[in-house]
């Protein structure tokens, strides 16, 4: 359809739209009017991704004259292809009913290993491999000296895409990874380099939170962004970790040992080349003494990562003298081995500032800040020198320079954590330095200085006012949505009793109480029998899931859960669980049924959408709370206190039940859809834990849902599906229209329009 | 069945509980007697099964001894003590046997309405030899269906029909059942090897395991590496036994996790093979993952989050727990083996073997491992973009496959009623008040052009518009849905249920007989062989005698539901009629015929 907003002509690929997702999409429209930032909280299942990308397309091709690039961050692969596939819908209708004028150039951004179409290069285990076998087939020194020698290996693809030089271009259309790597194929280059550089020029660019997140990233892969770009974050409820998850590095003995062996390594190549073309050695020093500068000049195909910090800060400065010679640098890298190896012999949990341990790094080994800020570039341009392209077993030097830089770099919002082992298991000791970054406003800083519009979105972003305290930004538009329904298509309980009218919770005393195992454990198994299709079950932790199938399985509880349904389990190998989701894909649709364990803050859990039959009722074990005793929690707690003001429980509440809200929304899709989500934990019916969820879940907690036994919880559940399974008119009853059709969007005005929403 | 004759030692009683006279009971085809072996004893029995009604014998395990009580028509009985319980059970199965056709021999001579209170042994008298497992379906569904035992009863019982034609007209009853036993392959139970737990004697540590066939095959599907094991090893260097046997200590080590599974599974390398991580298993993962659902791949994500580079992000803030992983080597878990037993049970059997032999379940489940391999790229693609669309916000997809909707019936009738009193009291009018007034031309010319419509545009969805179909359906079915609803509203609104409870009962009654006859008289034509006059003129016979009935019906009830019995019954007058009609003029032709051909069969 097709309709106007204030002065954009919005192209949408459906026949109808629903009244949410036109507000989101004029909240949306004044914000890119405004050129600012805008938080917006809409439910899932309402169609947001399809709602941002028709408004910012038609956006564009309504005002010709300011090209605005999208630029649209999805925090998995999947949700990628997804997006993708989405956009690639409505470019179609918007080319059929356009022509020539809306076509646009859409990639998918990933990993080598995401897009390689070389089979050698594939055949490597990980993605750290795959990059390494990558270069050693691509980097420049490689394909000078196969050019002398044809019997050095190169990479066919890389050398064709090469050869075609700058007629290599993506022809205007929406290409998912899947179709580059065909494309690739077909022509005979590299679809990564390809879409490398196709990223420039592209209208719509669809890549991972960490491209423009982390530094190290960023650096190379988004500095050609313009000003003029619209950043999208989907499923934004998670920034905050992930921004503080970039800036964090960790140090382990396994580590040291590991850079102590890569130090090695490269006095040999140093001595090496000291003695065969000491003019390369004496070259570097030249550049170094003129700067970083040309750090941005490098071909493509020999950059890796780039600096963890800010590279603003640094490309101002040049390298300081000291470690201008690699010999001199390399001494200053193993003294700072030394002393970390040092900080990790201790009896006792340390915790300090990055300012004391640089002073203390100073006086004991001799290190000034300055110096350590610029260690990642120096190794950086000396393994350019040594011409290292095994980069995969390097790693461990580079997380040491990482972490000098990061700790040469900030002064504020980090702490240096160092525990001897873990709290968990003190009988085993595991000593590990931590710089845990606290402040995740540090990262996406430069994301909402350098961009014009940022978006953040996501069915949970309650309470909406938190996250730009959080993230240090001021919105123009803040927003959250409320679901208009045709039906009551979900059903939130929260269940305080088990059968035997005991609580039920996984609060840490009640935890391992065999009473409320087998509560839970009722509670599935009559839930399993009535329930159709799909089942997700979400735990606390890893250890607390494994301890319960277990205590499930030795007292008979999980073989009657399979009397009714198979069961699956997220395991911490991926492969294995993505197995698992296929599988358990395949027995909803055949019909058999299936329940599939999970864990909150888990990657399921994270991104995998359960909607229609593959998940017909979710039930939530307990609070998924943070392990309360963890350092890096009561720092990053602390720090929250004293910046913004933030008490301890109350970002533990918020963070534990936006949790929740994530694992049980992830039933719901569409209006047409319908889905239970049980909350099972006596403390959900507190106020203070249950406000915290998102209002279009609290808007359908009933009063009478916020105290239920297992039985009551039955007798809704089929009450429940029974209603479900009856047809019903999909456009609403006519006071409240819950689908527009053309005419009816032509019709309104914002004033129908508040009223069919509120 | 007959096994001739019995003789067995008995003591015969009077009562349970008095001491009872020593002798031997001899029991033949149709008599039974007992000889004291005091022959001046007075308890000498000599009797003809014919009139024993029932037996009752003791239970074995019960503190009463082998008692066997034979029940008499005539009131009495006669009690049996035997020195054992299989001479009991021996002797109990025969008179079961000679009761039954004693039973039938009875009635067939007599004719008399004796019918013996269980189908069963009417049953079991049969002119054609039957298979037991055939028998107890045929039983089966008798007990199951009142309506088909009456039908039995009358007619068999009866001896109007023969059992095998009563059964000859209802052969999808017993094919479709049988059928539908063998045909379906009976999957894999969802909790499987989950089973199989040793059994203790609780004295000393010893544990033992049942292995059934099936449990071999599940183990064998469940694991690869334990049935490639087995084809290496067994019977080469171990025997099947010991396989076993090391399989589940295994399988106790590696529940024990600790270091002593690792020692142990060190020196033992076939121990080792089963605590290891399954190759097979790894390399199928690495194969499957290639295909998976790309809206799920979680493995993608791994290839791209820069968050996996080694000691970045946090580490130790708790959300990743950290497992004691000693012996890397050995850390299959139990999630891992319900998932893989989720995946199991979803593949099927994918062998067709006798379960018997483990070695060739173990190359049978080889060879269709390698075999499975298909192509679903394009699948791939087809479902991503399924998952992307939003359903109801477009018109509605193709499926192949009908939407399921329950949606419950009263609703429809309900709605339908209140059309039905809308045009109510101009009743039947109201369906000509749809009826439009089209002449033959103008109908022509209207099918011409749509018909030309969809030759130039194909068909497409809806043909009809919804509102137009519903008009018509609803006009159609205004009369059922009228009834349907008085029916399902409120009992006493039928015609039928207005009537007394005998009347109706009755009326249904005579219908059913009424037409299972009809079905098999009409079925008889063209008669060729005397067994089909036979049968014919019993048929005849057994509907004449019907026909008097339903007069008497149609007269025991009160007057003012005389007329709708009348309407009731007219048509099951007419059918009876006409069959009449058949067999007179067809008896007419014969006899014609058979004057000219005097000798000819009939």
């Amino acid at each position: 359809m097709k309709f106007e907003m204030e002065d954009v002509t919005v192209y949408f690929p459906y026949d109808h739209i629903y009244p949410e997702q036109y507000a989101y999409m004029l909240e949306l429209k004044r914000s890119l009017d405004a050129k600012g930032h805008c938080l917006l909280e809409m439910p899932t299942g309402t169609g947001k991704t399809i709602a941002l990308l028709s408004l910012i397309t038609s956006y564009v091709l309504s005002k010709p004259h300011n090209p605005v690039k999208l630029l649209y961050c999805t925090r998995t692969v999947h949700e990628m292809e997804k997006t993708l596939a989405e956009l690639k819908l409505l470019h179609t209708y918007q080319t059929t009913h356009l022509g020539d004028r809306a076509k646009i150039l859409a990639v998918g951004l990933s990993s080598r290993k995401n897009l390689c179409v070389n089979p050698r290069v594939l055949a490597a285990e990980n993605r750290d491999s795959v990059d390494a076998s990558c270069r050693r087939l691509t980097a420049t020194w490689v394909r000078a000296a196969a050019a002398a020698n044809p019997n050095v290996p190169t990479c066919e693809f890389f050398e064709e895409y090469e050869k075609a030089g700058s007629s290599a271009v993506l022809p205007p259309g929406v290409y998912t990874l899947q179709d580059l790597r065909v494309y690739g194929k077909e022509k005979g280059w590299c679809p990564y380099f390809l879409a490398r550089h196709m990223v420039q020029f592209a209208n719509v660019v669809v890549y991972s939170y960490q491209y423009l997140l982390d530094p190290k990233v960023a650096g190379i892969i988004s500095k050609e962004m313009q000003r003029e770009s619209v950043v999208v974050f989907d499923e934004a409820h998670n920034i905050d970790n992930v921004c503080i998850e970039a800036l964090s590095v960790s140090v382990r003995r396994q580590t040291l040992e590991g850079a102590r062996r890569n130090l090695n390594k490269m006095r040999q190549e140093i001595e090496k080349f000291k003695a065969t073309d000491a003019g390369r050695l004496r070259a570097e020093y030249n550049r170094l003494v003129e700067g970083l500068a040309q750090r941005g000049n490098l071909p493509i195909s020999d950059t890796w990562l780039s600096n963890p910090a800010l590279p603003d800060d640094i490309l101002k400065e040049a390298v300081p003298g000291n470690i201008r010679r690699a010999e001199h640098f390399l001494h200053v890298l193993r003294r700072l081995v030394q002393y970390l190896e040092g900080r990790l012999e201790t009896d006792n949990v340390e915790k300090e500032g990055p300012v004391a341990f640089v002073s203390s790094l100073n006086t004991h080994a001799g290190i000034d800040q300055k110096t350590l800020k610029f260690c990642y570039d120096r190794l950086h341009s000396l393994m350019l020198t040594l011409e290292v392209t095994d980069t995969d077993e390097f790693l461990h030097i580079q997380t040491i320079c990482d972490f000098a830089t990061l700790v040469g770099t900030y002064t504020r919002g980090f702490s240096i954590i160092i525990e001897p082992y873990d709290e968990r298991m003190p009988h085993i000791p595991d000593p590990v330095l931590q710089l845990s970054c606290h402040d995740a406003s540090l990262a996406i800083k430069p994301v909402f200085d350098r961009f014009q519009s940022v978006v953040i979105t996501s069915g949970t972003l309650s309470p909406i006012d938190l996250y730009p305290r959080l993230l240090n930004f001021h919105p123009v538009v803040s927003r959250s949505f409320k679901m208009s329904l045709t039906r009551d298509c979900i059903c939130p309980m929260v269940l305080t009793r088990g059968s035997d009218q005991l609580p039920v919770s996984t609060k840490f005393d009640m935890r391992s109480d065999l009473g409320v195992v087998r509560n839970y454990g009722r509670l599935l198994v009559e839930m399993a029998s009535i329930v159709p299709d799909g089942i997700v079950c979400f735990f606390v932790s890893y250890s607390y899931m494994d301890g319960i199938v277990n205590s499930w399985n030795d007292n008979g509880i999980l073989k009657e859960i399979m009397q009714h349904k198979l069961v699956f389990i997220e395991t911490q190998d991926v492969v294995e669980t993505t197995l698992a989701l296929d599988n358990y894909r395949k027995a909803c649709d055949c019909g058999r049924g299936a329940i599939f364990f999970s864990v909150a803050r888990g990657k399921v859990a994270e991104g995998i959408d359960f909607d229609r039959h593959y998940g017909r009722l979710v039930i939530m074990f307990g609070v998924p709370f943070q392990y309360t005793l963890s350092k890096i929690l009561l720092a990053r707690l602390e720090y929250l206190r004293d910046t913004f003001q933030i008490k301890e429980g109350d970002f533990l509440t918020f963070d534990a039940l936006r949790q929740a809200a994530q694992c049980v929304g992830r039933v719901i899709r569409s209006k047409a859809d319908y889905g239970m989500m049980i909350f099972a934990d006596k403390r959900y019916s507190r106020h203070d834990k249950r406000s915290k969820l998102p209002g279009w879940i609290l808007s359908h907690l009933r009063d009478a849902h916020l105290n239920l036994s297992t039985d009551m919880a039955l007798h809704i559940a089929r009450e429940f599906l029974r209603k479900m399974a009856q047809p019903y008119d999909k456009a609403g009853s006519s006071s409240s229209k819950t689908l527009l059709s053309q005419e009816d969007v032509e019709k309104m005005s914002d004033a129908n329009l508040n009223e069919m929403l509120y | 069945m007959a096994t001739g004759h019995v003789i067995k030692r008995a003591k015969y009683k009077t009562t349970a509980k008095g001491s009872g006279t020593p002798g031997v009971l001899k029991m033949t085809e149709n008599r039974i007697a007992f000889k004291p072996n005091d022959p001046t004893s007075a308890a000498k029995i000599d009797v003809e099964f014919r009139s024993i009604k029932g037996h009752k014998n003791t239970k074995e395990g019960s503190n009463n001894p082998p008692l066997l009580n034979l029940s008499l028509d005539q009131g009495g009985s006669y009690i049996f003590e035997f020195e054992t319980f299989s001479d009991l059970h021996v002797c109990r199965e025969f008179v079961a046997n000679a009761l039954a056709r004693s039973g039938e021999a009875a009635k067939v001579k007599s004719r008399e309405a004796v019918i013996a209170t269980s189908d069963r042994s009417a049953v079991t008298y049969s002119d054609e030899q039957l298979s037991t497992a055939e028998m107890e379906l045929r039983i089966k569904l008798l007990r199951e269906n009142s309506e088909l035992q009456k039908l039995h009863k009358q007619f068999v019982l009866g001896n109007i029909l023969t059992e095998s034609e009563f059964w000859a007209t209802r052969k999808k009853l017993l094919d479709g059942d049988s059928g539908r036993k063998s045909k379906q392959l009976v999957g894999f139970k969802s909790s499987m090897i989950l089973d199989t737990r040793p059994q203790t004697d609780g004295r000393t540590n010893k544990v033992t395991f049942n292995l059934t066939p099936e449990i071999k095959y599940q183990i064998f599907a469940l694991k690869p590496a334990v049935q490639q094991a087995f084809l290496n090893l067994v019977p080469s260097k171990i025997t099947e036994r010991d396989f076993w046997t090391k399989y589940f200590r295994a399988e106790y080590l590696h529940s024990k996790k600790n270091a002593e599974a690792a020692a142990e599974a060190a020196e033992d390398e076939e121990l080792a093979i089963f605590l290891k991580d399954d190759d097979i298993l790894a390399s199928e993962a690495r194969r499957k993952i290639q295909r998976v659902d790309p809206t799920l791949d979680m493995e993608a994500d791994q290839g791209d989050d820069y968050m996996h580079l080694p000691d970045h992000g946090i580490f130790r803030d708790g959300s990743k727990d950290t497992t004691e992983s000693q012996h890397e080597q050995y850390k299959r878990t139990f999630l891992q083996d319900l998932n893989r037993q989720g995946e199991v049970v979803l593949e099927g059997r994918t062998i067709d073997v006798e379960l018997d032999d483990p070695m060739s379940v173990a190359e049978a489940l080889a060879r269709s491992r390698r075999e499975s391999d298909g192509n679903t790229k394009e699948e791939r693609i087809d479902r991503i973009s399924r998952m992307t669309e939003m359903e109801d916000l477009q018109a509605p997809y193709d499926h192949p496959f009908a939407p399921l909707c329950i949606k419950d019936p009263r609703d429809y009738f309900d709605s339908q009623q209140v059309n039905a009193l809308k045009i109510s009291d101009d009743t039947r009018a109201g369906a000509e008040q749809l009826r439009c007034s089209l002449s033959t031309e103008e109908a022509y010319s209207f099918l011409r052009g749509s018909i030309s419509e969809i030759k130039a545009t194909g068909l497409c969805a809806p043909i009809v518009k919804p509102e137009v179909a519903l008009t018509v359906l609803n006009g159609l079915t205004q009369n059922i849905s009228s009834t349907k609803y008085q029916l399902g509203k409120n009992v006493q609104e039928s015609i039928l249920d207005r009537m007394p409870l005998t009347t109706k009962e009755e009326l249904l009654h005579h219908w059913i007989s009424i037409q299972e006859l009809l079905r098999h008289f009409w079925s008889s034509y063209p008669i060729t062989t005397s067994y089909l006059y036979a049968k014919v003129s019993r048929l005849k016979d057994a509907m004449s005698k019907i026909y008097p009935q339903l007069e008497e019906l149609k007269d025991s009830v009160p007057s003012d539901l005389r007329h709708q019995v009348f309407l009731l019954v007219r048509p099951m007058h007419q059918a009876l009629d006409a069959a009449f009609q058949h067999y007179e003029s067809d008896l007419q032709k014969r006899s014609a015929k058979s004057g000219e051909k005097p000798n000819g069969y009939i």
